[in-house]
Formats: structure tokens, sequence, C-alpha cells
């Protein structure tokens, strides 16, 4: 590759990108790490997104705040999250089953909506870029860090208001015992599936939330099938990062960071297949999968339902 | 009443008593109108088979079962459980027999668990610790507060689960076959905690079967059969045959006959045997035991020094990372289990139900497992039904297995009959080597004594027995030489008649003599 490609410009140009790309992705996975830390595996996220970033942008379509917007989302995150606890937690289904069903019930209904409500999709006005005065105007730093929507910044401060609720609070203490050893919680007067319940509604609010921060906050659009994959991405950050704050933070930058360099190779020309450089990101999860989990680190519980007794 | 306090600051109970407990599961009756009761100051055990509603009764003590009829009373005053939480807080604290700790938590964080924060939704763990130590301090229970669960031992495990009970205000202990898993030592220093304890005016409930233990630290007895009390008595003058029989409803044959054979040549060698365990640690270090023809060759330890890679080595199962297994002087440390089933060897697993038997498939099913591929089992590719029908018939009848019909699901048999089962199918081939790992564990006294006969009886036929178990008692009664197993390593091997509980307790737990 010739270095007309990647002067300091498009460098900025993707480590911003990276930033503001990997939004989606945090609280998506940081949700379902959530959940995979109480014992469920919830692989409903992807429809939850649809459903969330198409309640999140028709808010905003009829005329509504970008924060109505955002209600909405959680909202609907919430509602889902509770059918997908009812179904896994209290009816002890399947997990990676239920999950299936709930992407596929989010991607029919979401396009069903669209159609419905909407027609043809139009743009709406959503969260706008607000640079954050001062930093904003710290030369490299700033471009790449301080010029987004609120949003993103959000997304980041996630990470570490997670990394607090589970190690500092007795929440957290509930969720991580919950995850490993119920039967020992249960012994103790933790309500296994009262902090299960917790959980997966809460991921599942962060998921209609990711949802929300794609269409009315990085593309102000709804389309079918907007989220295209990210849902499912964010499941499998979460095993990349040892079902760790950080590490799905690494994670979620690793991968956002892959796709925009990828995108703005093709933006600017760069002499790859455009059909190979698409997929450089998912070959990477793959490979970083298969060789780079620490299984050792995995939730005892994750995907076993709960059952009092012998 | 005027409530007394307990050096903890809590109330203490001066008088705890269920009466006509009835508890019912599907097809038994768990508990059987049992009437027991314990008071302050007072160590109480309960005494009985495995089924016999020891836990069963427990359980509805601790509010994880709710009594079907019968009534609990504290201080005579009438109390309901819905859930372990409403027991905690009328002061009862219970020790599973399998620990309910959470591995990856810390000693403070497992003590916090499930408990109110004196900083509302945020943890107070220094408080929490502080208060470990004191506890730690007063009982003589040693623990580094900061400790990860998964990094301690089996004792300070037990340690942890004891001052988890105390931190909630336990007045009341029950404990769930604490010693199980312990070192002869380790027990000494668990009663000596609860000999302190029980001073202090808690009251405590110590659920076993072995019938040393009982004699040895309690003031009175209750035993429980059938899920009915047979008797509560003061220990005074209690004899472990009286014991025995009330537990088992006849006279039982507490010491074995044990007559020395002439030994033959070496069966079963390893020779400088290492191996890693399933997450990839070094689980055996050059490992080097001879078992000759006619002797039983018994590997004490402590649960989780290497047994089950022993054993699972010897089988075939687990790769070595240097040294070999002989059978007769052959090498075999390359061949397949089933070559070396075909060579003679048989096992008897550890863990029974997952690799002892196909839980789904019928007694006759299970009792053909390793001979299924052959004549007279099949021709080679069909199954002959007759042939696998009457070989079920001979071996249920043989080995005297409890089941309904030979086409019963094997998983709905009790734990002593599946046991039979694989004694069954392993002994009927006469094998030169055998490894028995844990063979009496669950298994009720009935059936121990059965199995501890067939296993002499092998003996007696010339096999070479590899016997890995965690009873000590199993151990003296049935060994001709004694091998101590800790942290992977031999630490001695002693013949029978030296070896004293003493001295294996001392090796159990790694001390040397030098």
């Amino acid at each position: 590759m010739s270095d007309e490609f990647l002067t300091l410009a498009t460098l900025i140009g993707i480590a911003h990108s990276g930033v503001r790309l990997a939004t989606p992705y945090l609280y998506a996975a940081l949700g379902e790490m959530f959940g995979q830390r109480s014992g469920v595996l919830n692989l409903g996220v992807e429809g939850v997104m649809l459903m969330g970033a198409f309640t999140a942008y028709y808010a905003v379509y009829l005329g509504g705040d970008p924060w109505l917007g955002v209600l909405a989302a959680l909202a609907t995150g919430a509602l889902m999250g509770l059918l997908m606890a009812v179904i896994s937690v209290t009816m002890q289904a399947e997990q990676g089953i239920s999950g299936i069903g709930l992407t596929l019930f989010g991607l029919g209904l979401s396009s069903l909506l669209l159609k419905v409500l909407v027609g043809a999709p139009v743009s709406v006005k959503g969260f706008s870029v607000w640079e954050i005065p001062g930093l904003s105007a710290i030369p490299v730093i700033g471009p790449i860090f301080f010029d987004h929507n609120v949003l993103v910044y959000l997304a980041y401060l996630l990470a570490p208001a997670s990394i607090y609720v589970l190690n500092r609070t007795t929440f957290g203490l509930k969720i991580r015992a919950v995850g490993q050893n119920p039967e020992a919680a249960d012994s103790l007067g933790v309500r296994v599936n009262a902090v299960r319940y917790a959980t997966v509604i809460l991921g599942s609010s962060l998921a209609g939330l990711a949802g929300a921060s794609l269409s009315i906050g990085l593309l102000s659009i709804f389309q079918e099938n907007i989220t295209n994959g990210i849902g499912f991405i964010a499941v499998a950050l979460v095993y990349f990062g040892s079902w760790r704050p950080l590490g799905v933070l690494a994670g979620a930058l690793l991968f956002s960071t892959i796709n925009a360099f990828q995108l703005w190779m093709q933006v600017l020309g760069a002499p790859i297949p455009s059909d190979l450089a698409v997929m450089l990101p998912y070959i990477l999860t793959i490979v970083v999968l298969a060789v780079g989990v620490k299984q050792i680190r995995q939730p005892a519980a994750l995907t076993k339902p709960y059952e009092r007794g012998e | 009443m005027t409530t007394t306090l307990l050096p903890t600051g809590r109330p203490r109970i001066d008088h705890l008593e269920m009466r006509q407990i009835v508890k019912r599961f599907p097809g038994v009756i768990a508990c059987d109108h049992v009437d027991f009761d314990v008071r302050a100051g007072e160590i109480h055990a309960l005494l009985g088979e495995n089924g016999a509603g020891k836990s069963t009764l427990m359980r509805q003590l601790y509010g994880l079962y709710h009594p079907d009829a019968g009534e609990i009373f504290i201080n005579g005053e009438a109390v309901t459980f819905h859930s372990p939480t409403d027991a905690i807080e009328h002061g009862i604290g219970m020790i599973h027999q399998h620990f309910m700790l959470v591995d990856e938590l810390t000693v403070t964080e497992n003590v916090a668990l499930g408990m109110r924060s004196s900083r509302g939704p945020f943890l107070d763990l220094d408080k929490v610790e502080a208060r470990i130590r004191e506890l730690s301090q007063a009982y003589g229970l040693q623990v580094d507060p900061k400790a990860p669960v998964w990094t301690l031992a089996v004792g300070e495990c037990q340690r942890v689960e004891i001052i988890k009970a105390l931190y909630r205000g336990a007045a009341l202990l029950i404990l769930d076959e604490p010693t199980a898993v312990l070192t002869p030592q380790e027990a000494d220093d668990l009663f000596a905690t609860l000999h302190q304890m029980k001073r202090d005016g808690h009251a405590l409930i110590f659920i076993t079967h072995k019938l040393r233990e009982v004699v040895a630290i309690s003031d009175r007895i209750s035993v429980l059969r059938g899920g009915r009390l047979i008797d509560t008595t003061p220990n005074q003058g209690v004899t472990r045959a009286m014991l025995a029989r009330m537990m088992v409803g006849r006279d039982v044959l507490l010491e074995r006959t044990h007559k020395p054979l002439p030994r033959g040549a070496v069966r079963l060698a390893l020779r400088g045997v290492s191996a890693a365990n399933v997450t990839g640690q070094p689980a055996l270090r050059n490992v080097t035991l001879e078992i000759h023809a006619s002797e039983i060759l018994g590997v004490a330890g402590v649960s989780g020094n290497g047994q089950r890679e022993l054993a699972e080595v010897v089988a075939g199962l687990r790769g070595m990372t240097s040294g070999r297994v002989e059978f007769d002087g052959h090498d075999v440390s390359a061949w397949s289990p089933g070559k070396r089933t075909d060579a003679g060897l048989a096992y008897i697993p550890e863990e029974r139900m997952h690799d002892g038997i196909v839980q789904e498939f019928s007694v006759s099913e299970n009792l053909m497992l390793q001979d299924y591929d052959h004549a007279p089992m099949s021709n080679g590719i069909l199954l002959n039904f007759g042939e696998i029908a009457k070989r079920g018939r001979e071996l249920v009848r043989d080995f005297n297995i409890r089941t309904p019909s030979i086409d019963t699901a094997t998983r709905s048999l009790s734990g002593g009959n599946i046991q039979k089962l694989i004694l069954a199918r392993e002994l009927s081939r006469d094998p030169k080597v055998l490894v028995a790992a844990q063979p009496t564990r669950g298994v009720d006294i009935g059936a121990t004594e059965y199995i501890h006969q067939r296993l002499l009886d092998q003996r007696g036929h010339g096999a070479a027995t590899l016997l890995i178990s965690e009873d000590l008692d199993e151990i003296l009664a049935l060994a001709d030489r004694i091998a101590v197993i800790y942290e992977g390593r031999i630490m001695d091997i002693v013949p029978r008649e030296e070896a004293t509980a003493e001295q294996l307790g001392l090796l159990m737990a790694g001390v040397t003599e030098e």
C-alpha cells in the first residue's frame, strides 16, 4: 500500500471513526455482560437492538426530542428483556434457542413497523455532534475523542460505571455470585431469579439504547436490519473481553477500529477488493474467539437455569 | 423469658424443637412424624444412612424445604421458615456438605454476600473484614479474609463456612457431614472449635454416618432410619455396634477379617508417572507404585490431591506427561482404555453416575457395556438380545442388585445399587487389575459391607487392586499396604499392620517426619 493513504489526516479520521463506531458495541456488549455474569446468555441482543433502534427513530420521526427516543429505546429494551427473562429464567428454556427467537422476532417486527408506520425511511434530526469545549481543541486528541454526539461519550462512561457496579455494590456482588454458584447464593438468601431478571432487563435496555445510538446517533435513519449483525458481535465481544468491562471495551475498540480502517480504505479507493475488506472484522472475531478466549473465566453457571433442590 | 446473649452478641437459642415433622416426596416419605430437639450448649448428633432423612429434616430446619406437617418451636414459640433467610434471621446456620462458597469471590465477599451493607447499595467490605478477624480470633478459625476462595484448601473453606454462619449471628449451627473431607487432624481442629462454641452456649447439630465421631463428640444421639426416628439417646454407654444396629436395622460386621495372603508377582506398576489435571496444572508428580497379585494397595489422601488423575492414568483415560504404566511387565502406556480392558483391567470410577453408567440405559444394557462388541453379546454387528437379557438376569441375581427389572432405567436405582451394578459388570470379567476409586462413597452401610466383601474376594482370586479412598477407615479395613498421596506425590507407603490413623493423617497433610 502506498503511503498516500496513510496521511495524518487519514489516521485521525480512522481513529475518530473507530471511537465513534464502537458506541453500539459498547452499550450492547456491556449490557450483555451483566446478563452473562449472572448466568444468562441472551442471544436476542440483535433483535432488541433493532426494536430499540426503530422505537427511538419513530419517536423522533413523530417530532420528539432525541432524549425521548432514548427513553423509548430503553423502555422497549426493558420490555423485551422481561420477555427474555420470563422465557429463559422462569420457564427455563434453552437460552441459545430462545435468544435466536427473540432476534428473529425483533427483526421481523421492526421491519413490519417501519413499513406500516413510516413507509419509505427518511432521515430524522437525531443527536448532533457536541464538541466538548476546550478538550476538542487539543490537536489530534481533540478530533479523535471529543468530537462526537452525547451517546458516544455516555457509552465510554458505561465501562467504568460497570466496573464500579460489579465490584463495589451489593448488587454487583450478587450478580457475580449468582453467575458462579447460584446454589450458594440461594443458601444465603439471595433471590437468584430476581437477580437474573434484573440483569437481563438491564442488559436488554442497554441493547435497546445500542439500537438508538445507531438510528438517532450515528446514522439518523432507520432501515430494515440496520444492525446487520452488531448484536451478535456484541455477544462475541463479551467472550473476547473475558466477561470484564475493560476487556469488552478493548474488544469493542479493536473491532470498530478495524471496521473504520476498512471503511476508510474503501472510501479512499485502496486497491483491496471491498468484499474482502468487509469480511476483515468478522474474520478477526472468529480468529480471536478461537484462540483468545479464556474459558476459565467464564461464569460457571452461564446458560444454566437455577432450580432449588437436588 | 429472659434472653441470654452469646459472645457473638446474638440471642441464644435455649431450646429448639421440631415436632411430628412430615415431608413427602413423590413416592417416598422422607420424614415420617419425626421429633427432634436441641438445646444451647449441646452437640446433638443426627445419625443415619444415606436416604434416612437426615438432610431432608435439616433442610426443613434451614428453610430450604417446607414440612408437609409438623411444627418448629424456638424457645417455646412456633416459627415458620419460608426460606433460608427466615431461618438465618432466627439464628440458624447451616454448614452444607458441599460448601456453599463462590470460588471466584474472596473470603470477605463470600461472607458479605446476601447481607445488608451499612453503606446501602455500596459494599462495606472493610467492616466485614474486621468482623471476620474478630470471629476467627475468638473461635480459632484461621483464614485470610482477602484470599479468593479458589485458592483455599478444604479445611480452610470449612472455616469460612463457619465464620459465615457466625457472622450472620447463628446461635444454632447445623453441620452436614463436616468431617467427610478433612484429615484426622483437621477434624480434631474442627472439634475443638465446636467445643468452644458449645461452651459459649451455641446449639450444635452434627449430621454424620461416622459412628466413631458420634461417640467421640456428641452429648446426645438421634438415629433416623427410613424417614423415622428410631431413638434419641444420651451418649452414655453407647457403643458403635449398638448405633450401627439402629441405623441398619440388623447386626452389621464393622471389622472385617482380613487374612494376609501370599502376594504374587507385580501385576500393575506405575513408574515415574507425572500427569496434568483438566486445567493443565501438574496433578501427579513422579508417582511410582507396584501392586502385586492378591494385593490391595490403598491410596489415602484428602480429596483433590491427584487421586482422580491417578485412577484415570491407570484406566488409560488421561495422558501422562512422563513415566509409564505396566501390566504384568508390559508397557501399556500407549494402549487405549479398550485395549487395557481386554487385557484384564477393571475400573470402578469415582463419578459413578457420569463415568460408570449411561444413566438412560437399562440395567441389562449397562451390564454389557464392556462386552457388547463380541460374542456372546453380539456377532460384531447385531446385538444378541437374548444373551444380553440372560447375562443381565444372572448378574442382577449374583450381585444382589435391587431393581424392579433388568429393563429399568439405571438412573432410577439407588446409589448403592448402581455401584453394585458397576461392580457386577467389572468383576464378572474376573479382572487381573482392578482400580476402585471411592467405591463406597455415598453408599449405605449394607451395600458397603457387600462391596468390601467383593473386593476382598477379588483379592483372593489374585487381582491386583488399586483402592483409592478418602475414607481412612475403609483403607485401614481393606488394604494390605497404604500409600499416602499429597499434592500428586506419594508421601510414603506403609504396611497396614504398622499404619496408624494419626501417622496417615500427618502424611495426608503433607507432613513428613524428617
